[in-house]
């Protein structure tokens, strides 16, 4: 096990915070928006994008890159502010997000900017695409892998299990995913709407590898990356216990900014607890 | 008329194992019906290159979306209702929307499939796919275009659906024939209207066609084995030189071929036109053949429609 040193760590740490900032000025600026779970998942994408994977942000057709899906299209507002501070585009396009001919769809496309890899937003969908971009890869015997960050809503939708399947009957061990586990859905707790536990025992019994961590632990993210890139002939699912709404007071665990932008007040309150200076 | 029959479905099987040998690109799925859809005849050459994806089309959508993300030109396989009912909007958000290299070819299509009855026929899927942005819907007419057709589809980049029924169907095009995606072609020459078929129903206005030249109707017939995009200056001639145009598919008369050639000729070209198709109904089970009695899908009402738009004219 790699032990990493705490100035990486501390510097991922910034750039997931440098992230939520970027969400929450987004989604300001557009009027709406899933800042919640953004901000869930902003320390695995900081670990992804600025440790974990391979990849050249000015060689988008680098054959030997890793892939990265994010099957929770809505969390797009986040996934844009890695791109762009991972140099895929200028940051000043952030505050383009959902206007009119922005190039930074409310939901990511994979025509209108470089750098995403696969067009998603319909829910349940973006596991059976890192499938696919795994399957070509073994196919190329390439070594790169493929990363996914599901949405635990996602986790009812049927497509899922059908990927599950797919997955660990073709031993995509090159395939990386993520349950982003805030446990709130649009109407309410997932336990409450459609129960998706138990997770981790479910995922096991269809084949996969799992690891169960806290999502907004940067060690025990890249601990999780690196033991699956160990694991040979299963693909892995990690489950990643966050919180909704992660590093500003008001909107963790609040259901209510699960797809409502913040006010210029709650723009204010929230970029402060986040650490930005005046 | 005397025809020669031949299988579509075996003329896509050895168009993709012809395909496999000069392309290292291209990978095959197939949702649990490789046999029936003849994908097996490829996955027996090319074993590596072919994935059953079990009775799970939404996920073979998905999974051929990030095959053709990674450079691979798919084909995914299995029957037209399971490949464009089913997984419709995978279809449309992970291979349509971004764009993709994925051909789904489908068999099993429109009411010839006998004796499954409704639950397997379909007259809804070129509807389906033609209504999404950036894909491309080729119906081939007998198996040697889809033997062509299946090679077009290899070359051309971007989404692509093409179907083909179970049923042998009667050849009516020349095997030397070139193919071009969205050239439709005259098979047949006249003056006073135009027959525009896909599918089996090509074989159909042909029959009319002779039919008609008995009664001294002098009937041009059109194959429009692309229904997406639209042949419309091979539509355009036809008006200029028959001004009338009758359409038959072996697909609901909603939205499907006929329905593409009425769009193209309100708007720019109006003359008296009908179609012929299935009529807004599930089918049943019974042979192919007659289950096209039974539902229309005859030269017959080819002529009838025939004799209606003259009289309009």
């Amino acid at each position: 096990m790699v032990a990493y040193p705490d100035d990486v760590i501390c510097e991922l740490e910034k750039k997931a915070n440098l992230i939520r900032r970027h969400v929450i000025r987004m989604t300001r600026a557009a009027g709406s928006g899933h800042p919640g779970g953004s901000l869930s998942s902003a320390d695995i994408l900081s670990a992804l994008f600025f440790k974990v994977m391979n990849h050249r942000p000015h060689d988008l057709t680098w054959e030997d890159r890793d892939r990265f899906v994010l099957s929770k299209g809505h969390a797009a507002p986040a996934y844009y502010a890695a791109l762009a501070e991972s140099g895929y585009f200028p940051i000043d396009e952030l505050l383009t997000l959902r206007k009119l001919g922005s190039r930074l769809q409310g939901h990511p496309s994979r025509s209108k900017l470089p750098g995403v890899e696969m067009s998603t937003g319909s829910l349940g969908q973006g596991l059976s695409v890192s499938n696919g971009m795994a399957l070509a890869g073994k196919l190329d015997r390439k070594s790169y892998r493929v990363y996914c960050i599901c949405g635990d809503g996602e986790m009812e939708s049927g497509q899922i299990w059908e990927a599950a399947m797919l997955g660990a009957h073709y031993e995509l061990d090159n395939v990386t995913a993520f349950v982003d586990r805030n446990k709130l859905q649009i109407d309410g707790p997932t336990e409450k709407i459609m129960s998706v536990e138990p997770l981790p025992e479910k995922w096991k019994a269809f084949g996969w590898h799992v690891v169960e961590i806290d999502g907004h632990d940067m060690r025990q993210i890249l601990d999780a990356c690196d033991k699956a890139r160990d694991v040979k002939g299963k693909p892995t699912m990690v489950i990643a216990h966050t919180v909704k709404g992660k590093g500003v007071s008001f909107m963790e665990n609040a259901l209510s900014f699960h797809g409502k932008a913040p006010n210029d007040e709650e723009t204010r309150k929230a970029l402060k607890e986040l650490g930005e200076e005046v | 008329m005397k025809w020669s029959y031949a299988s579509q479905r075996k003329e896509y099987g050895r168009a993709l194992i012809e395909l496999g040998k000069t392309r290292k690109d291209v990978v095959v799925l197939d949702a649990d019906l490789s046999s029936s859809t003849r994908t097996a005849d490829f996955a027996k050459e090319f074993p590596e290159h072919f994935f059953n994806c079990g009775i799970a089309e939404q996920n073979m959508m998905g999974t051929a979306a990030g095959l053709a993300a990674s450079g691979k030109v798919v084909f995914a396989s299995t029957f037209a209702i399971f490949a464009t009912g089913r997984c419709w909007d995978q279809v449309r958000q992970s291979i349509a929307y971004p764009k993709l290299n994925v051909k789904i070819v489908a068999t099993h299509a429109g009411i010839t499939v006998g004796g499954d009855g409704a639950s397997h026929q379909t007259g809804e899927d070129v509807a389906l796919m033609r209504t999404l942005p950036n894909m491309t819907v080729v119906v081939p007419a007998d198996a040697p275009e889809t033997f062509r057709g299946t090679k077009a589809l290899a070359e051309h980049a971007g989404p692509c659906y093409m179907r083909m029924g179970r049923l042998d169907f009667p050849t009516v095009t020349d095997p030397e024939e070139g193919f071009k995606i969205g050239k439709a072609m005259v098979l047949r020459d006249g003056s006073d209207i135009t027959l525009v078929g896909c599918g089996v129903m090509v074989s159909r206005c042909l029959e009319a066609a002779e039919t008609l030249d008995r009664r001294n109707v002098s009937a041009q017939v059109i194959n429009m084995s692309t229904i997406k995009p639209l042949d419309e200056k091979a539509l355009a001639d036809a008006v200029k030189r028959t001004g009338g145009i009758v359409t038959a598919e072996e697909h609901n008369v909603v939205s499907g071929l006929g329905c593409a050639v009425a769009c193209y000729l309100g708007e720019h070209d109006p003359v008296p036109m009908k179609r012929v198709g299935i009529m807004d109904t599930f089918g049943e089970s019974g042979e192919g053949e007659e289950l096209m009695r039974k539902y229309g899908l005859t030269s017959d009402k080819i002529i009838e429609a025939t004799e209606d738009v003259m009289r309009r004219r």
